[in-house]
C-alpha cells in the first residue's frame, strides 16, 4: 500500500474517530449477537474492516506498531477458545459443545445473562478477524 | 477387550514402539525386542491346547460396527489354534534368525520389523476372526505388509516389481473375496462364520451359491499362489530370506488354505467345490514341481516348490470335502484327505521353513544363490548341509521324515478318490492319483538337484564374490536346527501331533459330522505293508533318481534352459496394456484446459439432474401461495440483473470488480427484504472486505482484454451456461413447488420454540450457529483458518531460486 | 417473488458459468464470486420467502421466517469468502510465476 500518501491529515484524523466508532459498534454487535442481529461472524468482520480502514489511512509500519497482534496466531487462539468451550461441557459429563446459560445480578448492570456460548462466539470472532486480516495483509505485504 | 483381543493386536502395539526403540536403543539389535511378542504369544496360545483337544472352542466378542452387525469376534477352535501356533511359533524362529541375518549397521531395521509385526498381527487376525468383514480387513493388511516386505530393498527394481505384482494379484483376489462374503451376507443375513455354518441350508439352496463360491475361491487361490495366480510367489523371493521363510512359505500363503478349510462346512459336498479345488490344486502341484526343476536360483526353486506343495494341500482339501457328501465320520476313506492336508500343513511349515533359512545362510555366506556357481559346500558348511538334507528328504517324501508320512497319506487320499463313486469319479477320478504321482517324481527330482548341486560336486571359489566360505554363526543356525529337529521328531513320533493338533483341526474343518463325544481316528504310522502307496513311492524314487542321473543329457534342452513362466508374459502384457490404455484414455480427455474440464462438469450436471427430474416427473411450477413482490423489489431485481450481466462485457479490471461489488451489495439488500438481518449485515461486510481484497490483487494483475475465442467455442459456452442457468431456475421452482404442495413441516419450528428455552437467546440464527449446530460452526471457522493459512503459505513460502512451480 | 427470484438466480448462474468458460483467469475468479451469490440466493429461496417476521424472538411476532436456511447461508457466505480469497491468491501467484493470465497458455504439460 505504498501508493497511498501517508501524510493525509484530514483522512488520518477523521479515520481515527471513525475507527473508534466502528470498533465500539463491532464490539456491541458481537455481544448483542445472542439476542439481536450480530454475533461472532458479523462482529469479527466489522472489526476486521475497522482495522483495514486504519491500514488505508496510515502506513503499514505505524499500524503494526499500534496493534501488536499476530493475526495468524489469532486464528489459532480463536480455534482453541471454541474447542475448549466444547470440551468444558464434556468435563461435566455432557456431550461435546453443550452450551449453558443463566442470569446473574450485577451491581451496575442489573440482571445480566451469561452464556457459555459467549466464549465460543469469541472464538468465532477471533478466527474471523484473524483470517480476514491475515489474507489481506499477506497480499498487501507482498510487493515482489 | 479381552485378553485374546489384546493378544491379537499386541504385534500392532509393539509396531508403534519399534521406530523409537530403533532410534534410541541403537546398541541392541531391534530384533531382540520383537522376539518377545511371538514367543509370548506362542506360549499363550499353547494354553488353549487342552481346550481344543476336548473339542471345545473359545469365543470372545467386542462390538465394532453394531449397526451393520460387524463385531470383532475372535474364535479359537482346532483350525485357528493350529494356525495361531504356526504364526507365533515360526514367527519366533524367523525373528531370531533375522537378528543374525540382517545387520544392525547396514539395514533399516525399523522398517523391517514394523512391517513384520504388522503382518504378524494381521495374520493372527485372519485366522482368529469369526466375522468375515474383520477377516477381510486383516486379510488385506497381510497383502499390504507382504508387499512392503517384498519391496524392503526398494532401490532394487526387481523388488518393487515383485511387490507390485503380489499386491495386484492378491488384492484382486481379496476384493473378489469381499464380493463373495457380501453374497454370503445376502443369503444368510450375517457375517459370522459360526452363524452361516449353522444356517448352511440357506446357502446351499440359494442361486447365489456358485457365484459366492467362485469369488471366495478366487481370494483363496490368489493368496495361496494357486495356478494360474502362482506367478507372484517366485517374484516375491526378492524379499529378505526371513520374510520368504515366514510369509511366503509358512504362513501368509497358507491363508488361502485356511480360508478354504474354514468355509468347507459351507460349500463342501458340492461337486463344483470338489472338482475346482482338486483340479486347481493338482494343476498347481504339477506345474509348480515341473517349474521348480527348471530354476537355477536356490530361492526360486524353493518358491516353485512352495507353489506345488500348496497345490498339494489345496487338492487334499478339495478331495476331503466329500466327507460332507457322505456325512460319515467313522469312515476313514473320506477323512484321510483332510487328515493328510492338516498334517502336511504342519510338516511343510517345518521343512520349508528350515530350507529357506539354510538357503538364506548359503546366500549370506557365499554371496550367491545360483546353483551353477555353487557346489562342494558339504565340507565347508556341514551343519547347514545336514539340516538341508533333512529338509529336502522330508520334502521328497523319504522315510523316516515327516514328509514321507504325509506323502503316503496324500497318495492314499488320491487313490481313495477312485472308490467314491460320486461326481463321475469313475471316469475321471483316475486322473487325480496319476497327476499326484507324476508331480511327486518332479518333486523328488528338484530336491535332488537342490541338494547335490549345492553341497556336492566341485567347490568353485572363483565364481563367488566372497573370498572365504565358512559355516554360519550359531545364532543363525539355531532356527533351522530347531525346525530340522522337528522334522525328525514329527517323522519318528507323528502321533504326538495326532490328538493335540491334527484331530482338533480336522474336527474344526468338518464340524457336524461327528456325533458329540466322538473323535476322528488319527493314527499315522510308517509301515502299511506292501500296498499301492508304497509301490508308488518306490516308483517315484526310482524314476526320480534315473532322471537326476541323466540330467546332463536333458539339461541342454530348451525346456530346461528357459526359466520363465508363460503366465508371466500374460501378466506383463496385460499390465502394460492397461497402462497404455489408460494413458490413451487420459490423453483424450485430460487436455489440461480448465474450460474443457468445466464443460464436462456442467454438461454432466445438467444431464444427470435433467434425467433424474424427468425420470421422476419432478419438474413443477407452483403459482399459488407466492409471496407478493413489492414495487421496490422490481428496481432491486433489475439493477442486480443488469450489474451481473454486465460483468462479462467489461474490459476494465477496476470497473469489473466495482460492478461485481454492486451486485454483492444488492444481494445484501435482498437479504434485508427477505427479513434476514444477520445475513444482510454479513453480506455487506464480506462484500466490503472482498472488494478491498480484489482491488489489492487486481492492482498487480494485467487488465482484462477482449476475449479472442473462436465463434463456435463462444456458441458452445453460451449454450452450456444458459443450459445450466435454466436447469437451476427449474430446480429452484420445483423445490419451491414441492415444498408448498407436500406441506413439509419445516424443522425450523423446533428452533423457534426452543431458542429461548434451551439456549437463552432471542436471535434464532445466532443461537443455531453457536448452540444447536455449534460443531458445524466450529468446523467452519476451521475451514476459514485453513484458507487463511493457505493464503499465507502461497504468498510467503515460495520456492527459492529457479525451481519450477 | 419466488418465481422472480428463481429467474434471477438462473441468470446469475448463467453469467458465472459463462465467466468460468472464458480464457482469462481473472474472469474465472469473478465467476466464482458471482456464483456464490447465486448459491446463497438459491438456498434462501428454496425455503418460503417473507413468511413472518425476522427470526428475532424479542419482536414478539406470531410467526417467524425460517431461521435454518439463514444460518446455513450465513455459514456459506463466510466460507465462500475464504474460498474466493484463496482462489484469488492462487490466481495472483500463478500470474506472478508465469506472467500470463491466459488459461490456454497455462495448460498442464503434455505428458500428464
Amino acid at each position: 500500500m505504498k501508493q497511498l500518501r501517508p501524510n493525509d491529515m484530514m483522512l488520518q484524523v477523521s479515520m481515527r474517530l471513525i475507527t473508534l466508532i466502528i470498533f465500539a459498534f463491532s464490539f456491541y454487535l458481537f455481544l448483542a449477537g445472542h439476542n439481536n442481529p450480530g454475533g461472532g461472524f458479523i462482529g469479527g468482520l466489522m472489526t476486521a474492516s475497522a482495522i483495514l480502514v486504519l491500514y488505508l489511512a496510515f502506513d503499514m509500519k505505524t499500524i503494526t506498531k499500534a496493534i501488536p497482534f499476530n493475526f495468524t496466531t489469532m486464528i489459532g487462539v480463536g480455534l482453541l477458545f471454541a474447542v475448549f468451550t466444547g470440551i468444558a461441557s464434556m468435563l461435566y459429563g455432557f456431550p461435546f459443545l453443550t452450551q449453558f446459560f443463566d442470569y446473574f445480578q450485577f451491581p451496575v448492570f442489573g440482571e445480566v445473562e451469561l452464556t457459555t456460548a459467549l466464549p465460543f462466539d469469541l472464538g468465532v470472532y477471533l478466527v474471523v478477524v484473524g483470517a480476514a486480516l491475515t489474507i489481506i495483509l499477506a497480499i498487501a505485504e507482498d510487493d515482489k | 477387550m479381552t485378553a485374546l483381543h489384546w493378544a491379537t493386536i499386541s504385534p500392532f502395539l509393539l509396531a508403534i514402539l519399534i521406530p523409537f526403540l530403533y532410534k534410541y536403543v541403537r546398541r541392541i539389535h531391534t530384533g531382540w525386542f520383537v522376539l518377545i511378542v511371538p514367543l509370548v504369544l506362542f506360549i499363550y496360545f499353547l494354553s488353549f491346547l487342552p481346550v481344543t483337544a476336548n473339542g471345545d472352542a473359545v469365543m470372545r466378542s467386542v462390538p465394532w460396527v453394531p449397526s451393520l452387525g460387524i463385531s470383532f469376534d475372535l474364535y479359537i477352535d482346532g483350525l485357528s489354534l493350529l494356525f495361531a501356533l504356526l504364526i507365533s511359533g515360526i514367527g519366533t524362529l524367523v525373528v531370531l534368525y533375522s537378528v543374525y541375518y540382517l545387520s544392525k549397521h547396514k539395514e533399516k531395521l525399523n522398517n523391517f520389523y514394523v512391517y513384520l509385526l504388522l503382518f504378524m498381527g494381521a495374520m493372527l487376525g485372519v485366522v482368529l476372526s469369526d466375522n468375515l468383514i474383520v477377516l477381510y480387513v486383516f486379510w488385506e493388511i497381510t497383502s499390504i505388509s507382504s508387499a512392503l516386505l517384498i519391496s524392503y530393498w526398494f532401490h532394487r527394481e526387481k523388488s518393487t516389481y515383485g511387490a507390485q505384482k503380489s499386491m495386484y494379484i492378491t488384492v484382486f483376489g481379496g476384493l473378489s473375496m469381499l464380493g463373495g462374503f457380501s453374497l454370503l451376507y445376502v443369503m444368510t443375513g450375517t457375517f459370522s462364520v459360526r452363524v452361516i455354518i449353522a444356517n448352511v441350508d440357506l446357502v446351499a439352496t440359494s442361486s447365489l451359491f456358485l457365484p459366492a463360491m467362485i469369488l471366495i475361491l478366487l481370494g483363496a487361490f490368489t493368496k495361496s499362489a494357486q495356478f494360474p495366480f502362482h506367478i507372484w510367489l517366485p517374484d516375491a523371493m526378492e524379499a529378505p530370506t526371513p520374510v520368504s521363510a515366514y510369509l511366503h512359505s509358512a504362513t501368509m500363503v497358507k491363508a488361502g488354505i485356511y480360508l478354504v478349510a474354514r468355509v468347507t462346512p459351507i460349500f463342501g459336498g458340492a461337486a463344483e467345490w470338489f472338482w475346482i479345488i482338486s483340479l486347481v490344486g493338482l494343476t498347481t502341484l504339477i506345474w509348480g514341481s515341473i517349474s521348480a526343476v527348471r530354476q537355477k536360483d536356490l530361492k526360486s526353486i524353493l518358491a516353485f516348490s512352495t507353489v506345488s506343495q500348496l497345490g498339494m494341500i489345496m487338492s487334499l482339501l478339495g478331495v476331503g470335502s466329500v466327507a460332507y457328501y457322505f456325512n460319515d465320520g467313522d469312515n476313514a476313506l473320506y477323512t484321510t484327505a483332510i487328515l493328510a492336508a492338516v498334517f502336511h500343513l504342519i510338516n511343510h511349515a517345518t521343512f520349508k521353513g528350515s530350507l529357506f533359512m539354510t538357503a538364506g545362510i548359503i546366500d549370506h555366506e557365499t554371496g550367491t544363490r545360483d546353483i551353477r556357481k555353487l557346489g562342494g559346500l558339504m565340507t565347508l558348511m556341514p551343519i547347514t548341509a545336514t539340516v538341508s538334507l533333512i529338509g529336502l528328504a522330508a520334502m521328497a517324501g523319504l522315510p523316516p521324515f515327516n514328509g514321507f508320512l504325509s506323502k503316503e497319506l496324500f497318495f492314499t487320499a488320491m487313490v481313495n478318490v477312485t472308490e467314491y463313486g460320486i461326481f463321475s469319479v469313475e471316469t475321471w477320478g483316475i486322473v487325480l492319483p496319476v497327476l499326484a504321482w507324476i508331480a511327486s517324481i518332479f518333486t523328488f527330482l528338484y530336491c535332488a538337484i537342490l541338494f547335490f548341486k549345492t553341497f556336492t560336486g566341485k567347490f568353485q571359489p572363483e565364481k563367488l564374490a566372497v573370498k572365504e566360505v565358512h559355516e554360519a554363526p550359531f545364532g543363525m543356525l539355531l532356527s533351522p536346527i530347531i525346525l530340522g529337529s522337528l522334522v525328525v521328531i514329527f517323522g519318528l513320533f507323528p502321533n504326538i501331533l495326532a490328538y493335540t493338533l491334527v484331530e482338533p483341526a480336522m474336527a474344526a474343518i468338518l464340524p457336524g459330522i461327528l456325533e458329540p463325544g466322538e473323535q476322528f481316528y488319527v493314527n499315522i504310522y510308517h509301515w502299511h505293508g506292501f500296498i499301492l502307496e508304497l509301490w508308488m513311492t518306490i516308483g517315484v524314487i526310482a524314476i526320480g533318481t534315473l532322471l537326476f542321473l541323466t540330467m546332463k543329457k536333458w539339461s541342454q534342452s530348451a525346456f530346461y534352459r528357459s526359466e520363465q513362466d508363460i503366465f508371466n508374459h500374460i501378466y506383463d502384457s496385460g499390465y502394460n496394456g492397461l497402462i497404455k490404455g489408460s494413458q490413451v484414455l487420459t490423453r483424450v480427455q485430460m487436455t489440461g484446459m480448465l474450460r474443457d474440464y468445466f464443460l464436462y462438469m456442467c454438461t454432466f450436471i445438467v444431464l444427470i439432474i435433467g434425467y433424474t427430474m424427468i425420470r421422476y416427473d419432478a419438474f413443477a411450477i407452483n403459482t399459488d401461495n407466492l409471496s407478493p413482490i413489492d414495487p421496490y423489489m422490481w428496481i432491486v431485481a433489475i439493477l442486480l440483473v443488469v450489474s451481473v450481466v454486465a460483468v462479462p462485457f467489461i474490459n476494465n479490471r477496476i470497473t469489473a470488480i466495482i460492478v461485481a461489488g454492486v451486485a454483492g451489495f444488492l444481494v445484501a439488500l435482498i437479504f434485508t427484504i427477505f427479513r434476514a438481518p444477520d445475513l444482510a449485515l454479513t453480506q455487506l461486510l464480506v462484500e466490503t472486505v472482498s472488494v478491498i481484497l480484489f482491488m489489492l490483487v487486481f492492482y498487480h494483475l494485467p487488465d482484462l482484454r477482449k476475449e479472442k475465442i473462436k465463434p463456435s467455442f463462444k456458441l458452445i459456452n453460451l449454450i452450456v451456461s444458459i443450459a445450466v442457468g435454466v436447469m437451476i431456475t427449474l430446480v429452484s421452482l420445483s423445490a419451491f413447488a414441492l415444498g408448498s404442495e407436500t406441506n413439509f413441516t419445516s424443522i425450523a419450528a423446533y428452533f423457534i420454540e426452543n431458542s429461548k428455552v434451551l439456549a437463552g437467546g432471542y436471535n434464532i440464527v445466532n443461537v443455531i450457529l453457536v448452540d444447536f449446530r455449534g460443531l458445524d460452526t466450529m468446523l467452519e471457522i476451521l475451514v476459514l483458518g485453513i484458507a487463511a493459512l493457505g493464503v499465507v503459505s502461497l504468498i510467503k513460502l515460495r520456492l527459492k531460486g529457479s525451481e519450477d512451480v | 417473488m419466488e418465481i422472480l427470484m428463481s429467474i434471477i438466480i438462473g441468470i446469475i448462474f448463467t453469467v458465472s458459468v459463462y465467466l468460468f468458460l472464458s480464457r482469462s483467469i481473472i474472469r474465472v475468479v469473478l465467476g466464482t464470486l458471482l456464483l456464490s451469490h447465486g448459491v446463497h440466493l438459491l438456498l434462501i429461496t428454496m425455503s418460503e420467502l417473507q413468511r413472518g417476521a425476522p427470526p428475532l424472538l424479542n419482536l414478539g411476532a406470531e410467526s417467524y421466517t425460517d431461521p435454518l436456511p439463514q444460518a446455513l447461508v450465513l455459514t456459506a457466505i463466510v466460507i465462500a469468502f475464504g474460498v474466493t480469497s484463496l482462489l484469488l491468491v492462487m490466481v495472483y501467484r500463478t500470474y506472478k510465476e508465469h506472467e500470463t493470465d491466459d488459461l490456454e497458455e497455462l495448460r498442464g504439460s503434455a505428458d500428464e
